[in-house]
């Protein structure tokens, strides 16, 4: 086998046979709760996980939490599609920028009417409760499983976000019209203009750590990814033994750090600082965007006033400036 | 299909092909086309101006293969003027139907306008004596605009250079112009308000999903007189004033407008402002201010010249919705320009555009 066959992203055995089903639900052994029925295989899958797709358990929350969920949903598009007189092919075409928008300002927090931002409210209520209901599932499976709350945790630091966009702010604003829109484009749209409304984002310190953490996340999760998948040949892709019995994989792990850049993880600890890396995005985020309009309304100033936005110096490099006869214009006085 | 040599042979030796293969296709690709970029020159050059201070980012930039383009440059006619003598007759004492903006200029000149004119905006019987459609009424106002344009909106269209307008600046031989623009108004069904009027592409739209009635917004007067105010930040770190004002749905409508801009001159926002303080008047460019005044010029023109053409213009060259007349903003003279026609000097031979209220000023051919 060449050198090269090792390395490869997608899993190279894979079991398929009979499905694994879990424990037997009798008596007091719930694990879980109430499962499908069944389950089964697909090849696909198995390259980038586990092959076996299947028992799957909702329970109530889960139940609430699509009901509600495909609530959302379906107000979004039918009011897209109404934007449109409900017509097949313009929907299509317009698809990526139309939007369900919230209220126009002049309503305040009172209730609007549906076709202006009234069908938002609504469709923003259960995709309250679908948010809500589906962290709480994650909550008490991992009860059930007599996890940690890890997972749950995690979840809520983004919905902690997901809050402060469309709940927490715009009630210390004082109007739902400060709410994101629901819609491809226009959402995207949105987000430039906040930044550009309360005078560049960029300079917003909390802004700024959700970025270190979220491109932290990214090198932290690239780091220990390759790391693993560079010690599986050593059995370090089986990490729970690892930590509990550290083996070679773990240390030519560790060595290869602390010799390259003078400090190691533990196989424990790598996930605690994925773990926060990960939550602490959202939640510095979601701070960052709770101060704005609140208590700062210009971050440029305000980065001025606190000394980390750089001046520049009166006509510091003008000589340089180009001009239009030299970038695709026709030569001064021609006619 | 095989000689069956060849497949025992194949099966004897089993040999794994495929992932040699890759990596020598891989290499052998990524070294082919290396030596191509490094033989031949990067396909798509770009070139840049530098519009701010080094190191902050602030240029525009273009493929350089669309920097020596001039689609229109070529087809504009032009004629050196016949400087008038002591004997020269006025187009007006002599001629049918000149316009009264023109009573200064001589016959020779007025017959070689006129035919630019016909030329610049493809009708062929233009300002024709007894040609009683309403091109001649429309004609008279245009040349009066065009006219205003040159001698009061000096600082604007020849901000940094001698270029001005002509009629051929907007119209480009055809006798509509490109890049007029209509009221939209609502673009969205069955909604009212702020969603009514954005998420759509639309032509005003520039294809984005940002307000398609910004245009009527900023350049046309409300039912009070007064004219949208680009709004975007709070112009202190914490505002005193109410939460919300100016608002998000201010700054979006601004932000529609703004790409308007860059798509008319073919820039971008560091073009004019820097980018990471907008509202900021001691970091802007240059440009910054001949675009201002720009809007009031725009704003001026479709007040005096353009809409008052609602009386003037046959039904069929009215907008589909609201019926109004066509107008002109940015897009219209520049084109996707930074200077209409690529800042050719269209007015030099033209003193006759070139004041409103004047004697043409001929002493440069003499």
């Amino acid at each position: 086998m060449a050198y090269f066959e090792y390395q490869n992203i997608f899993t190279q055995v894979q079991v398929q046979g009979e499905p694994e089903m879990g424990m037997a639900q009798t008596g007091e052994n719930i694990l879980g709760g109430e499962r499908t029925k069944k389950a089964g295989f697909s090849t696909l899958i198995g390259w980038l996980g586990n092959a076996q797709l299947g028992p799957i358990y909702l329970g109530w929350a889960g139940l609430i939490s699509l009901a509600t969920g495909t609530l959302w949903f379906n107000i979004v598009g039918l009011n897209m599609l109404s934007q449109v007189d409900w017509s097949i092919p313009e929907f299509i075409r317009q698809l990526f920028w139309l939007a369900l928008e919230p209220p126009g300002p002049e309503h305040g927090l009172s209730f609007p009417p549906l076709n202006d931002g009234g069908w938002y409210i609504i469709s923003s209520f259960f995709l309250l409760v679908s948010v809500m209901s589906w962290w709480l599932r994650t909550y008490l499976l991992a009860v059930q499983h007599q996890m940690g709350k890890h997972i749950a945790w995690a979840f809520l630091a983004a919905i902690w976000l997901f809050l402060v966009l469309g709940l927490f702010r715009p009630v210390l604003m004082g109007s739902w019209s400060e709410a994101v829109p629901y819609g491809i484009f226009p959402h995207l749209d949105w987000t430039t203009a906040f930044s550009i409304r309360y005078g560049n984002l960029y300079y917003n310190p909390f802004h700024a750590l959700s970025i270190v953490f979220l491109y932290g996340s990214v090198l932290l999760f690239a780091m220990h990814g390759a790391t693993i998948l560079a010690v599986s040949r050593y059995g370090g892709d089986r990490e729970l033994e690892q930590i509990y019995d550290r083996g070679t994989a773990s240390e030519r792990a560790g060595l290869f750090w602390r010799w390259t850049m003078g400090f190691n993880a533990t196989m424990e600890g790598i996930h605690r600082w994925a773990w926060w890396f990960a939550v602490l995005t959202p939640i510095t985020g979601g701070i960052g965007i709770l101060l704005t309009g609140t208590v700062v309304d210009n971050w440029f100033i305000w980065a001025i006033e606190h000394n980390f936005a750089p001046e520049y110096l009166g006509a510091y490099g003008y000589e340089a400036y180009g001009t239009y006869e030299n970038f695709g214009g026709v030569p001064a006085g021609g006619n | 299909m095989f000689p069956k040599w060849f497949d025992n042979w194949n099966k004897d030796n089993p040999t794994n092909i495929f992932g040699p293969a890759i990596a020598v296709g891989v290499a052998g690709s990524a070294i082919f086309v290396a030596a191509m970029i490094v033989a031949w020159g990067q396909p798509f050059a770009t070139a840049s101006q530098q519009t701010g201070p080094r190191g902050t980012g602030m240029h525009v930039q273009e493929f350089v293969s669309s920097l020596s383009e001039y689609p229109d440059v070529d087809g504009y006619v032009t004629s050196e003027p016949v400087v008038p003598t002591a004997d020269s007759q006025l187009a007006i004492d002599v001629l049918e139907g000149v316009p009264p903006t023109l009573a200064n200029v001589t016959v020779e000149n007025y017959e070689r306008l006129r035919e630019a004119m016909r030329s610049w905006t493809g009708i062929p019987d233009l300002l024709e004596p007894g040609n009683d459609s309403y091109q001649t009424a429309l004609a008279y106002s245009m040349i009066e605009m065009t006219q205003n344009l040159n001698q009061n909106w000096i600082g604007h269209v020849q901000a940094n250079a001698e270029v001005g307008v002509t009629c051929y600046t907007c119209h480009r031989g055809q006798p509509v112009p490109n890049n007029i623009w209509f009221r939209v108004g609502n673009v969205n069904s069955n909604v009212a308000g702020w969603p009514a009027i954005q998420n759509r592409v639309t032509m005003t739209s520039n294809f984005t999903s940002l307000p398609s009635t910004y245009l009527e917004h900023f350049l046309l007067q409300d039912e009070n007189g007064q004219y949208g105010v680009a709004q975007v930040h709070d112009l202190v770190s914490r505002a005193e004033n109410p939460p919300g004002s100016p608002l998000i749905q201010q700054t979006e409508m601004t932000y529609a407008w703004m790409n308007y801009f860059a798509n008319s001159l073919g820039v971008n926002c560091v073009f004019c402002h820097n980018s990471r303080a907008f509202y900021d008047p001691a970091q802007v460019t240059p440009q910054w201010a001949t675009a201002s005044l720009g809007i009031i010029m725009v704003q001026e023109t479709l007040e005096q010249y353009i809409l008052p053409l609602e009386y003037v213009l046959p039904e069929e060259r009215l907008g589909p919705v609201f019926a109004d007349v066509p107008k002109l903003a940015c897009r219209t003279c520049h084109q996707g320009e930074q200077r209409p026609l690529n800042g050719l000097n269209v007015i030099r031979n033209w003193p006759e555009l070139a004041v409103l209220d004047d004697e043409p000023d001929y002493s440069a051919f003499e």
